[in-house]
């Protein structure tokens, strides 16, 4: 520490800090106009001028360094006046046209000049910009108003990794444009709208803001975005029931100040005509009961559906919903219906969810889309650790040395995790991405290792190997801290990255320039923050769906676990094994025991003293003792006439699952189907019932983010017409169910008064939750395990001791993948998500500017063989596989290798799902293998 | 190559060259080239193929003779008698030219306006110079390494390669040696600094950026002795620890970037460039990078982020270069005439070189003289010469027969000396005292029919044409200066505005970014102090008048 003086006050920062952070951080105020906490000093504007003893001239303190004994004012009269000489050259080239404008009291500009008292320039007024571009609906771009502060520019290039604009021309003629002037949507930019956000002025604003009222009119409401696992906190400024825009707060764990396009301005599906909004009951049913229609006033897809369905009263719904759930029990046993709990749903939802299952009905048949996208990573990681979730915090990764990404499109699936990433290069980490497509990261990649589809376990075993036989394994922590290492070792000797590179296409030398960055956490320039407490840099390893939808799922996991711990690069800040999570509670559902084996807490089921003592806090005797049925193990008991009744609280799998067609068969088989859903999905049109539930923007509750930081939502918008919280209508049901089914009559069981009380519930049930409620939430939230009232939570898993003790080894072996191409279907189809849109496309398609990004489906297709097989750009294309086909347009891309296509799952006009397969599971985590198919595909024949 | 077989190539050079009757040399450099050199190149190779001495001669290009006014150039060189000098040669001239020197005759008389008269070289302007950095220009030929080591060539670099390289840079930090690229920073306490900075990796950076109006001392030199500007820099290199080396050339000088082309490559074929220099352990490389017409890249800081292939924008200061500049990495940046000047210290002692010029300021600066006088070109002369030897002596005096009014130091970040000043001796403090640069070395003078607030706006036209935009007062700030200079060109100023620019001036010197803000508004302050009179007559007449009413 050093200790220096500012306007008197003595203050004691780290070396390197700079004048204005140690001002900042002390409550001194100093005017700045193009500084911004998370960008690199740039100087241009110059008002943060100070007077530093000893040096002649005033100094911007953005940019200067504090040393030991510095006397440094930011307040005189020599610098007020060059402040307001500054101001006056600012405003001689920006209108003052303050009552009129949008940002007016949201601008730093005018706040300058109203605090230096300038009125008006007392230049010549010239406008050096004049240009206003509305291309895209997103923002705006009024040139007028800018002041070249080029934090836009900076945070774009900096923070995004997109470089999407630049400062082009010069001097008074400079303006922010893009490459040569194209429209925003043909540059690089991913609409995140960072620039929006750190814009001072008026010259950047969301198309959504423009004319909707001042600042001052705005109310904030912070709630944590309902899309991927990120988590990030949005502070909603709306205005009656209506969102006006969405901004980032600083203090924001997960995503500081930035967000993705669909966290900024993916928010209107919520107020979309299409949301349901009243409980809908199939029209042959209802004639059936002899319901008559509610004289409700109904929404346009609510008329819609008229055709099909009969809108009536809550309390005929759910009485019907009950009786039939109760008649499917009482006629075919309670494991004759099955739930699906919804990854999206929060805590609160899903914990009542399951006990409604569990403690109502009486039975483990509930799974969530956790099995679809990383119930490997959770049964691999539990088997060589003791817990399966991302060990480091997203905040970590910005200091890493070294970060080893392997399938995941962390640009597209995770974007503000990527911006960490990006961060963290940009200040010198090294990064290596495994991945068979060129995604966007490796433009920043220092060492990309591009594999034929299906080879990358040979490329973790040659690494391994690599480590071994280079004497880069950190034999402390594998002496000190594992077992099983021995069988390991032996079990990678014949992986020589000559073997690795035979099969997967990676060049040997690569794959040992992978190890040794990886194994010493080598950096690609500049020195490691843990230089002072570690010898080696720290390394992390991230991964998503590449890794964990394949049918050697676990094993892959195992593999990179393996990596961890033969370099010790876990347990430690910015390391560790981190599977990013999918969506925005698919941490919290699995937590809750949204799952066929475990209960709240991961405690199994099949442990006597565990599931008891559950059962005791629920008033019961015992639980349901054997685990029941997977996602897909349901669909095929469905169709098998096993399951009779099923109950889909926010899930879609008629589109998410595997071979749709079959999806569908069992769906449509069974005897009653009740569907909680906003809007009337793909798998809702296949109901009896339908439940109009509340959005993440109507709601309150908890979710667990992928780094497992439970965060607390807030309502931000009112639910439209009869729609309610997802855990009223479980506990709702609960009531009934209880009263039909008997157990114990008490009725308080599930009377609750809101999501506090059940997250009261939560922490009595859950060791990991206990120390977890509602009051102890601020912004920050907290990482489980927490499991006291006082404890701080855990941010880093595994630090001393892994949660099983010794992690473990496992000696694992590559394997092929389970549907080979061949000469009827020569392609690998491989199957993800495009940054515009999310997940069945529920909610992003039905956002205006999303869908105007991202209209429809498309196909990725290689040039040359797209050249091949007579396909052009853009031509409508049919694609075959086994199971079904479907038509899409082809585009025309380097980013995939010859010989393999690439379809987002979003569409439901073109559902990739009706091509992937559902027979070869993998074996421990029975995830379907959607990474991995095999298809045919053709142009079509244009009618 | 070893350090041994350098004084043998030496040789074999010399005594090729003695082996001629005698050597015509003929100014290949831009401003000769520019008034027809090209031309004197066919005149006198055709003639000595016609005539039958001439395959005893040798005809061979240079590199600038120094008075460009006089162009083109031709000097012819006999081992046996003092060697002639002729000026405003042709093609025709040249002919002329070869017959007499081949008939070892007396130049022909002939009429004293015509093309290709003899320039006596005991005049003024040759005698009042003292060439260090420019000995070898006009006299070798700057594409034949062979010349430039029968000149003494490599011999600094053998030197240095033989000493320390800490003691390289207490013999640069002795000899008193300054930047010349125009803020005088003691060259070897730089290079101190980039030999202590921590870091594997280092760089060095010769700065040819050159972009002041009128000025071409860096062009001159790159053009006529490449290699003694790459030897200072392997020197640097060797001083410092660097492996990497970049000329740093704008690219409005492709004469320039050939030369130093193919000096490269000669070097390197030599073994004075890349792996293990002269036998020994070190090693060094050089890349050409071109500019792309910005004058702010000629700004160290924006020079580096232009190399790294950004956007050649200015950062704040510090860290130096010297702590981290490309990449991250310890660089030196020098101007080329810094290194221009590091073999002859090198080879003739820091204590020779601390003999010459002031008390601060030591060695000899080259000036690109030019505006209304009777002799302009490139001249070299001491430090601590008075401003009137330049303009009176060597230059001729102001031509037309007018007076002089003002000289013009340092381009656009310089200022206007007046004649009361002309005795000032010109160094770094001195000038900076009459609020005036040394600047690069442009030196321009005006005699009494400039107009001086008329020389500020155009000055101030330069720089708003040149700011970056980066920063507010340079951004803006100089585009309202330029306005108001506007104004008063045009008799629409009132007292108001000039105290206004007045005020602005100091707003932008004290706030800007980078050194071209900062010392953008010296051409205003200083006209407006040695000149304000001029400035008072333009105010509008209605101006006056209402100011008359009010008083």
């Amino acid at each position: 520490m050093i200790t220096l003086t500012i306007d008197g006050q003595p203050i004691s920062v780290t070396p390197g800090t700079t004048a204005m952070d140690a001002a900042l951080a002390n409550g001194i105020d100093i005017p700045r106009l193009c500084h911004h906490p998370d960008l690199k000093p740039s100087g241009g504007c110059r008002l943060c001028l100070v007077e530093v003893d000893g040096r002649p001239n005033p100094i911007p303190s953005c940019g200067l360094a504090c040393e030991p004994g510095m006397v440094i004012r930011s307040q005189s009269d020599q610098l007020t006046a060059l402040r307001r000489d500054t101001i006056d050259l600012f405003v001689s080239d920006h209108p003052l046209d303050c009552v009129t404008c949008d940002k007016a009291g949201a601008c730093a500009l005018q706040k300058y000049a109203y605090d230096y008292g300038i009125t008006e320039t007392s230049h010549d007024f010239k406008l050096g910009r004049t240009l206003y571009q509305n291309d895209n609906p997103f923002f705006i771009r009024d040139h007028q108003y800018c002041i070249l502060c080029a934090k836009c520019v900076r945070v774009c290039d900096e923070v995004i990794g997109a470089h999407a604009i630049e400062i082009v021309d010069r001097g008074f003629g400079s303006h922010v444009a893009t490459p040569f002037d194209v429209p925003m949507a043909d540059s690089n930019c991913v609409f995140c709208g960072s620039c929006v956000q750190v814009c001072p002025t008026a010259a950047l604003l969301p198309v959504s803001r423009l004319k909707q009222g001042r600042e001052w009119e705005l109310e904030h409401k912070k709630t944590i975005c309902g899309y991927c696992g990120v988590g990030c906190g949005i502070d909603y400024r709306t205005k009656g029931n209506h969102i006006v825009y969405a901004q980032g707060y600083p203090e924001a764990p997960a995503n500081g100040e930035f967000m993705c396009v669909k966290g900024r301005s993916g928010w209107d599906f919520a107020q979309h005509p299409d949301r349901l909004t009243h409980p809908l009951v199939r029209k042959d049913l209802a004639r059936e009961l002899g319901l008559s229609a509610e004289a409700w006033t109904l929404g346009p897809t609510q008329r819609a559906a008229l055709a099909d369905f009969v809108p009536v009263a809550w309390e005929t719904a759910l009485n019907l919903v009950a009786a039939k759930l109760a008649a499917a029990v009482k006629a075919a046993g309670p494991d004759a219906v099955a739930g699906l709990a919804s990854a999206r749903c929060v805590n609160e939802d899903n914990y009542l969810f399951q006990k409604l299952m569990r403690a109502a009905i009486g039975t483990n048949n509930i799974d969530h889309c956790a099995r679809l996208c990383h119930a490997s990573s959770v049964s691999g990681l539990g088997m060589a650790f003791g817990g399966g979730a991302m060990t480091n915090p997203i905040r970590d990764i910005r200091d890493a040395d070294c970060l080893f990404v392997t399938g995941s499109n962390t640009t597209e699936s995770h974007p503000v995790i990527s911006y960490e990433m990006v961060r963290a290069v940009k200040s010198g980490a090294s990064l290596i991405v495994v991945d068979p497509r060129q995604i966007p990261l490796t433009e920043h990649a220092t060492l990309w290792l591009q594999t034929r589809p299906g080879t990358d376990h040979f490329v973790f075993l040659a690494i391994a190997h690599v480590i071994l036989r280079e004497g880069w394994a950190d034999r402390d922590f594998i002496a000190g801290r594992t077992e099983g290492f021995d069988d390991f070792a032996a079990s990678v000797a014949p992986y020589t990255p000559e073997v690795a590179a035979l099969a997967s296409g990676v060049p040997a030398d690569k794959i040992v320039l992978a190890a040794r960055m990886y194994a010493l956490g080598e950096r690609a320039r500049g020195a490691s923050k843990y230089a002072a407490e570690s010898e080696r840099g720290h390394s992390g390893i991230f991964w998503a769906m590449g890794i964990t939808q394949r049918s050697n799922g676990t094993e892959m996991v195992l593999s990179l676990a393996n990596l961890a711990m033969l370099t010790g690069q876990i347990g430690k800040p910015s390391t560790g094994v981190n599977p990013l999570r999918g969506q925005s509670n698919v941490q919290g559902a699995s937590d809750m025991g949204a799952l066929p084996d475990v209960l709240p807490g991961y405690q199994k089921v099949t442990d006597d003293g565990r599931r008891k003592a559950v059962a005791e806090k629920w008033g019961l005797p015992d639980l349901p003792a054997t685990p029941g049925l997977t996602v897909v193990e349901v669909t095929k008991a469905a169709s098998e006439g096993k399951v009779r009744a099923m109950y889909v609280m926010g899930e879609n799998p008629m589109l998410s699952d595997p071979n749709l067609e079959h999806v569908e068969e069992a769906l449509r088989a069974l005897d009653f189907l009740v569907v909680q859903e906003i809007f009337l999905s793909e798998t809702a049109q296949l109901a009896h019932v339908i439940l109009p539930a509340a959005s993440w923007l109507e709601k309150d509750g908890t979710k667990t983010n992928t780094e497992r930081r439970v965060q607390r939502l807030h309502p931000v918008l009112k639910a439209p017409g009869e729609a309610k919280p997802d855990w009223w209508i479980v506990a709702e049901l609960g009531k009934r169910l209880v009263a039909l089914l008997g157990g114990p009559a008490v009725n308080a069981l599930w009377s609750y008064t809101g999501t506090a009380q059940i997250a009261a519930e939560i922490a009595s049930v859950s060791p990991a939750y206990r120390g977890i409620t509602h009051s102890r939430l601020g912004d920050e939230g907290l990482c489980w395990p927490c499991p006291a009232e006082d404890h701080p939570g855990t941010p880093i898993l595994h630090r001393e001791t892994f949660t099983r003790g010794l992690g473990k080894f496992h000696a694992v072996a590559t394997r092929a993948p389970a549907e080979a191409t061949d000469a009827e279907y020569p392609f690998v189809l491989s199957t993800g998500r495009v940054l515009y849109h999310y997940h069945t496309g529920t909610m992003s398609r039905r956002s205006e500017a999303l869908h105007w990004r991202e209209p429809g489906g498309w196909i990725e297709i290689n040039a040359a063989d797209a050249a091949a097989a007579g396909i052009a750009d853009d031509a409508d294309v049919v694609i075959r596989s086994r199971r079904g086909e479907v038509r899409t347009v082809a585009r025309l891309s380097e980013r995939v290798q010859p010989g393999v296509v690439f379809l987002a799952f979003h569409w439901a006009e073109a559902p990739a799902n009706l091509l992937t397969q559902d027979f070869a599971l993998d074996p421990i985590a029975k995830i379907p293998e959607f990474k991995l198919c095999a298809v045919q595909i053709v142009a079509a024949v244009v009618p | 190559m070893k350090p041994e077989e350098l004084p043998i190539l030496a040789d074999k050079e010399k005594a090729l060259q003695a082996s001629k009757t005698c050597r015509l040399l003929y100014c290949s450099s831009t401003a000769c080239v520019a008034s027809g050199s090209g031309a004197v190149k066919d005149g006198l190779t055709r003639a000595l193929k016609d005539n039958p001495a001439g395959k005893a001669a040798a005809l061979a290009q240079t590199g600038c003779m120094g008075l460009c006014s006089h162009g083109p150039m031709v000097r012819v060189e006999h081992a046996d008698r003092p060697s002639t000098l002729y000026e405003y040669v042709n093609g025709e001239a040249a002919a002329r030219i070869v017959a007499d020197e081949l008939a070892g005759q007396a130049p022909a008389a002939i009429a004293p306006e015509s093309a290709g008269r003899v320039l006596p070289q005991d005049i003024p302007f040759f005698t009042r110079q003292t060439k260090v950095v420019l000995a070898r220009a006009g006299v070798i030929d700057p594409e034949r390494i062979e010349d430039y080591i029968a000149h003494d060539g490599y011999t600094a670099l053998t030197r240095a390669l033989g000493m320390t390289p800490e003691q390289v840079c207490d013999e640069i930090q002795r000899s008193g040696l300054r930047g010349r690229g125009g803020a005088g920073y003691p060259t070897g306490l730089k290079w101190q600094h980039v030999r202590s900075a921590a870091g594997d990796k280092k760089y060095v950076v010769a700065n040819g950026d050159e972009g002041d109006p009128g000025a071409y001392m860096d062009r001159t030199l790159m053009e006529a002795d490449p290699h003694s500007v790459l030897e200072g820099m392997i020197i640097a290199a060797y001083a410092v620890g660097a492996q990497q080396g970049f000329f740093y050339v704008r690219a409005e000088y492709p004469l320039a970037v050939k030369r130093l082309e193919r000096a490269i490559r000669m070097a390197t074929r030599q073994g004075l460039l890349g792996k293990n220099i002269l036998g020994s352990e070190f090693s060094f490389e050089v890349d050409i990078r071109i500019g792309a017409g910005a004058f702010v890249c000629g700004e160290e800081t924006a020079l580096m982020a232009s190399i790294e292939g950004q956007r050649g924008l200015p950062r704040m200061r510090p860290p130096y270069p010297a702590q981290s500049g490309l990449w991250g990495c310890p660089t030196l940046i020098n101007n080329v005439e810094t290194f221009g000047t590091i073999t002859a210290i090198v080879n003739k002692g820091a204590d020779w070189f601390h003999g010459i010029g002031t008390e601060k300021s030591k060695g000899t600066k080259i000036f690109a003289l030019t505006g209304k006088l009777n002799n302009t070109g490139l001249i070299e002369v001491p430090m601590g010469i008075t401003l009137r030897e330049i303009v009176y002596d060597i230059g001729g005096g102001v031509a037309a027969g007018r007076s002089f009014k003002a000289a013009q130091t340092g381009g656009p970040s310089g200022g206007c000396i007046p004649a009361e000043h002309l005795d000032t001796p010109v160094d770094y403090e001195s000038l900076k005292a009459l609020g005036s640069i040394m600047g690069s070395g442009g030196l321009v003078v005006m005699d009494d029919t400039s107009s001086m607030p008329a020389v500020a706006k155009f000055f101030m036209e330069f720089c708003v044409d040149e700011s970056c935009g980066k920063c507010v007062p340079c951004r803006v700030g100089t585009a309202q200066i330029q306005g108001i200079l506007q104004k008063v060109v045009d008799g629409k100023a009132v007292q108001a505005d000039i105290d206004r620019l007045e005020r602005l001036c100091v707003t932008v010197q004290r706030t800007s970014l980078c050194g071209l803000g900062q010392s953008a508004p010296n051409p205003v302050i200083s006209t407006l102090r040695y000149f304000r009179d001029e400035y008072e007559q333009m105010l509008g007449a209605a101006a006056s008048a209402r100011a008359e009413v009010s008083a």
